[in-house]
């Protein structure tokens, strides 16, 4: 089986309000380049699930997105994603906020075909009181209530990945997976952006196995896209790009997101993209940021 | 040595009071989220309570905590395991962690805000963060708050906006909890330090930083504080607590943390 596609055919397989899942964490790992793919297509109303960061408010500010699930959205080190900021001050989007252990059940329970995972987190706040689709439950054990976390069920899973074969096997040897392996169980389609395609023989060795964190089969494509998590970090090859955050952040007070579009993406290939933010040895050479 | 420094700076005194929320906690997770709350939990790890444990930030449990500041890529990083994100949540929900966070507004029940302020849930006045792991962590685990500026718009008349934490609210007290399943410590701010164990679970005052006064907590404070009998003076950090921080923070960071960076003491 040979699962390679090129971004454009990759993107293809999502239809308009679509529920799509991107992995990564804030400013760390996005499949960026499959972001910028979906902003160069005609795609709306898409539900979107992520621990977000630029990801999230490029979608927004392009009017690609009708609801986000979230806990946050985030650049980190500038703590307020601009555009998701804007998109909900305007309340342009609908939303369900959720705590990020929830989001995790969630996922675990669309993963393992379940329609909820009981938790206590959520009592007591607000987000039992806003999202009026949250059912407290009894339990057949206890006298307490619970929450019933449901299922976060994607149509589509976008996670970007260090290394992977023609066949789907995915590995991420930087520090962090964060959730990309619930991401992937709980889609029915997963697409896989990697920096590096290699042979199946690459994962022989234990230390290369022991780094593939789900089976072949939740894969269902795989895109060459090396850099393709730029302006976020991919750990160790590249950190996130500071500089580039810093002037994305500026336009959502000048010039706006139509101004970073054109300069950056529309019209432009990926390839193009990363000419235009200074090449792929520049971001190879962005160092990991120290915490 | 124990003898009191000389001369410290109020970041120094609120990074020693805030460590001493974690002094007796055992085994658990120290997660200090900022610059001084950080500096609190490694400074607990160095001092009054060796047993915490920490995480690096990103993917790995720490043996000795990583200075926050002159330090390059992975250097000197003494790892004892792998602790991702997703990991974390394991820890949180069965309990073992004490957090020190810094909240946009507190509420007369203790509740929190990190998310929104004013507008509505379907258009918020303000976008902030969300509501993060606040939820989770405030109903597995031990929490203390950290506050760089005491005022009114911190310490919140009503309710907090949008409330992400669980607090001593019996209104929202869930069927078949007591506020004994909730444990909220202390709050350090720059006035004083403060816990919930007033008369049923009230916000009350236990030391004042030195040359701070009762009125001025009170004048502050968007609800009413309980003042006990036995107010005492922060206890100003000692030469060898300063002399850990300095350690753990050589560049001296902390000193951009509050404006103005102010002395320690105020009389």
């Amino acid at each position: 089986m040979n699962k390679i596609m090129s971004a454009e055919q990759a993107i293809a397989q999502i239809s308009d309000g679509m529920t799509v899942g991107i992995g990564g964490w804030g400013p760390r790992r996005k499949p960026m380049a499959l972001i910028r793919e979906i902003l160069r297509s005609d795609l709306t109303d898409l539900t979107i699930v992520a621990y977000g960061g630029a990801d999230v408010g490029m979608l927004c500010a392009a009017g690609k997105v009708k609801k986000v699930i979230f806990a946050f959205v985030s650049l980190d080190f500038i703590p307020l994603e601009p555009y998701f900021r804007q998109a909900r001050q305007n309340g342009s989007i609908q939303v369900m906020e959720v705590d990020e252990g929830m989001l995790l059940l969630g996922l675990r329970a669309a993963a393992w075909k379940i329609p909820f995972i009981p938790t206590n987190v959520g009592l007591g706040t607000d987000v039992i009181k806003n999202n009026s689709d949250l059912a407290i439950i009894a339990s057949p054990y206890d006298e307490k209530d619970w929450v019933a976390m449901p299922a976060l069920k994607l149509d589509v899973s976008l996670v970007h990945v260090d290394k992977a074969d023609t066949r789907g096997v995915c590995q991420i040897k930087g520090p962090d997976l964060y959730m990309d392996d619930w991401f992937a169980r709980a889609a029915e389609v997963t697409i896989a952006s990697c920096e590096d395609i290699v042979d199946s023989d690459y994962f022989s060795p234990s230390d290369e196995a022991r780094h593939v964190h789900w089976e072949r089969s939740e894969t269902t494509t795989v895109v060459h896209l090396p850099c393709g998590a730029h302006p976020t970090s991919c750990a160790p090859f590249y950190g996130f790009d500071v500089a580039h955050f810093e002037l994305y952040n500026a336009t959502a007070k000048e010039g706006g997101f139509d101004h970073y579009r054109d300069t950056y993406i529309a019209g432009k290939d990926e390839q193009e993209y990363q000419e235009a933010v200074g090449g792929e040895d520049k971001i190879k050479s962005i160092p990991l940021p120290i915490y | 040595m124990t003898t009191t420094a000389a001369e410290y700076r109020l970041c120094e005194l609120m990074i020693c009071a805030a460590a001493e929320t974690f002094r007796g906690n055992g085994e658990v997770l120290a997660t200090g989220i900022g610059v001084i709350p950080r500096l609190a939990a490694s400074l607990a790890m160095k001092s009054c309570n060796t047993d915490l444990m920490m995480t690096d930030s990103e993917a790995w449990m720490l043996s000795e905590p990583n200075a926050v500041s002159g330090r390059h890529f992975g250097e000197g990083q003494k790892q004892e395991s792998w602790m991702g994100f997703s990991r974390i949540f394991d820890n949180v929900w069965g309990g073992k962690r004490h957090a020190l966070v810094g909240p946009s507004q507190i509420d007369r029940f203790g509740q929190t805000n990190i998310s929104a302020l004013g507008g509505t849930y379907e258009q918020p006045k303000v976008q902030m963060l969300g509501v993060r792991g606040f939820p989770g962590n405030s109903i597995s685990h031990a929490n203390s708050f950290y506050v760089p500026a005491h005022s009114k718009r911190v310490f919140v008349e009503g309710e907090c906006d949008v409330v992400c934490s669980i607090g001593y609210n019996a209104e929202r007290l869930p069927r078949g909890y007591s506020f004994d399943d909730i444990d909220i410590r202390q709050v350090v701010t720059d006035l004083c330090v403060m816990d919930w164990q007033g008369p049923n679970h009230q916000l009350r005052l236990l030391t004042l930083h030195p040359g701070i006064t009762v009125q001025q907590v009170i004048d502050n404070t968007g609800f009413a504080v309980h003042i006990g009998d036995e107010v005492t003076t922060t206890v100003g950090p000692t030469i060898d607590q300063i002399a850990i921080i300095a350690s753990l923070d050589p560049v001296g960071i902390r000193h951009k943390q509050l404006a103005d960076n102010p002395v320690g003491d105020r009389r």
